[in-house]
């Protein structure tokens, strides 16, 4: 049973926002950003994209090649942890299906779960069903624009059904992975999987 | 960065807090001395989420950051009230000592600094981003008390409000830099500076960051808080100047931001 504030009224948002917002969460119309260090930039002639199995087979797309991949867009809610949620944002880049199905003709073995892996250390785990049949993506492009450094630019992953910082910004490799291990927010109090219609905010929430 | 999971770890549990005190910190930020249950400890630059219930059932939930040090008595938040903050204008406004609402955390577990973390430390705040710095302010002056650690572990704060009427926690921080020489804050004013204000009055740069920073070989710990585009600058900026990414974590807040 909660416990009532006295006084409280609060901002009821209409119905039909209030139908796309996931437990806990407020709309907002701004782009947040949110990370726990510098801003990491790094040149396109630097970047390369990697997917490694756990025996280290690894493919690499350079930036020409990667951008030369076909394409997929999708217009979707985000939902942050820290309560914001922003609707109808527009994105487009690589799924991870054309990604790991290159993979799979190279020799990598794909496993059930993925570390994504970014420039300054960030990591999150993610499960590979997450991520394929056209949950997931490798995004750099929003809103008909190339991604800010800001908002993880060149590319970061995207797979909007789970709360936002498993979306790694600057993301530079996804590592197949036998178990699912704790990536960076996940070792330091965040839930493993972060579903936001759960709200799956902190380890032990079910 | 990774680690081991541990899947059977304990639920971060709501908890009722009851308001105890409200101190006005300046015109627009309030702190409020709460009462938790059970609360289970924190590490100073950690934050809670805030959860209110109207009569209806309605809730809405922000995070705040944690204003008290850990060995403080009772558990304090510093709120800003922001232009149509839902939250914060019932918790800046209507609230009165006596009142309830639901808690939990502690959350976050990498803005954050224990004495153990070593220094120096360098803090850098903008507007109400000084509130989590200013429990590692805390934690270090009831955790550190010997002159000789002190001296080993100096802080140094860069703070930059609007207006001098702004400030918040003025009083405490000139006290805490009258009785500590190994504490060291720097105000920068950028809109409306006083009259005989003779510091900083523009955004923090990469010319204030040398004045007023370590050197990048003194490795300083830097915790930065504040609005987006100060967190970016001063990052960036001290990633340049040779600081290294690892030593430096950032923390935003805003209308839309955390905490």
């Amino acid at each position: 049973m909660a416990l009532i504030s006295r006084g409280f009224r609060g901002r009821r948002p209409d119905n039909a926002t209030a139908d796309r917002l996931p437990p806990g969460q407020y709309e907002t119309k701004d782009f947040p950003v949110l990370s726990a260090g510098p801003t990491p930039r790094t040149s396109l002639a630097q970047w390369d994209f990697v997917l490694r199995d756990t025996d280290g087979v690894t493919v690499r797309w350079n930036w020409d090649e990667f951008s030369a991949l076909p394409r997929t867009s999708l217009t979707t809610d985000i939902h942050c942890v820290t309560k914001w949620s922003k609707f109808g944002t527009r994105w487009e880049g690589v799924s991870v299906d054309t990604l790991v199905g290159e993979a799979a003709k190279r020799g990598v073995a794909a496993t059930a779960y993925v570390m994504a892996m970014s420039d300054g250390g960030y990591t999150t785990n993610v499960p590979v069903a997450d991520l394929t049949q056209g949950k997931g993506m490798i995004a750099f492009i929003y809103e008909g624009e190339p991604l800010d450094p800001e908002h993880g630019g060149p590319a970061r992953l995207l797979v909007p059904h789970l709360y936002f910082w498993k979306s790694a910004k600057w993301v530079r490799e996804l590592r197949f992975m036998q178990t699912d291990q704790a990536g960076f927010w996940e070792s330091l109090g965040y839930h493993m999987y972060g579903d936001p219609w759960r709200e799956q905010r902190y380890t032990g929430d079910p | 960065m990774t680690s081991t999971a541990t899947p059977a770890a304990r639920r971060v549990a709501w908890r009722p807090a009851t308001v105890a005190q409200i101190i006005e910190e300046t015109p627009t930020a309030r702190t409020l001395v709460l009462d938790v249950q059970d609360w289970p400890g924190h590490r100073a630059g950690q934050h809670v989420d805030v959860r209110l219930t109207a009569e209806d059932g309605y809730q809405a939930q922000r995070s705040y950051s944690i204003a008290s040090a850990p060995r403080d008595v009772a558990l304090a938040l510093t709120v800003e009230r922001l232009e149509d903050g839902e939250i914060s204008s019932y918790l800046c406004g209507d609230v009165r000592v006596g009142d309830r609402f639901e808690l939990r955390g502690p959350v976050g577990g990498y803005f954050v600094w224990d004495v153990d973390d070593g220094g120096p430390l360098l803090l850098v705040a903008g507007g109400s981003g000084i509130v989590p710095l200013m429990a590692m302010l805390r934690h270090r002056a009831s955790s550190v008390t010997d002159e000789s650690t002190r001296r080993a572990l100096p802080a140094r704060l860069l703070y930059s409000s609007r207006r001098w009427s702004d400030v918040i926690y003025r009083d405490e921080l000139e006290r805490l830099v009258a009785s500590d020489p190994t504490v060291q804050v720097t105000h920068t004013i950028t809109r409306e500076p006083p009259q005989d204000w003779t510091g900083f009055r523009r955004r923090i740069d990469r010319a204030m960051l040398v004045d007023v920073a370590w050197p990048p070989d003194e490795r300083p710990r830097a915790y930065i808080c504040g609005p987006t585009p100060l967190v970016e600058t001063v990052a960036s900026e001290l990633a340049a100047l040779g600081h290294e990414p690892a030593f430096i974590r950032t923390e935003r807040f805003g209308p839309t931001g955390n905490p």
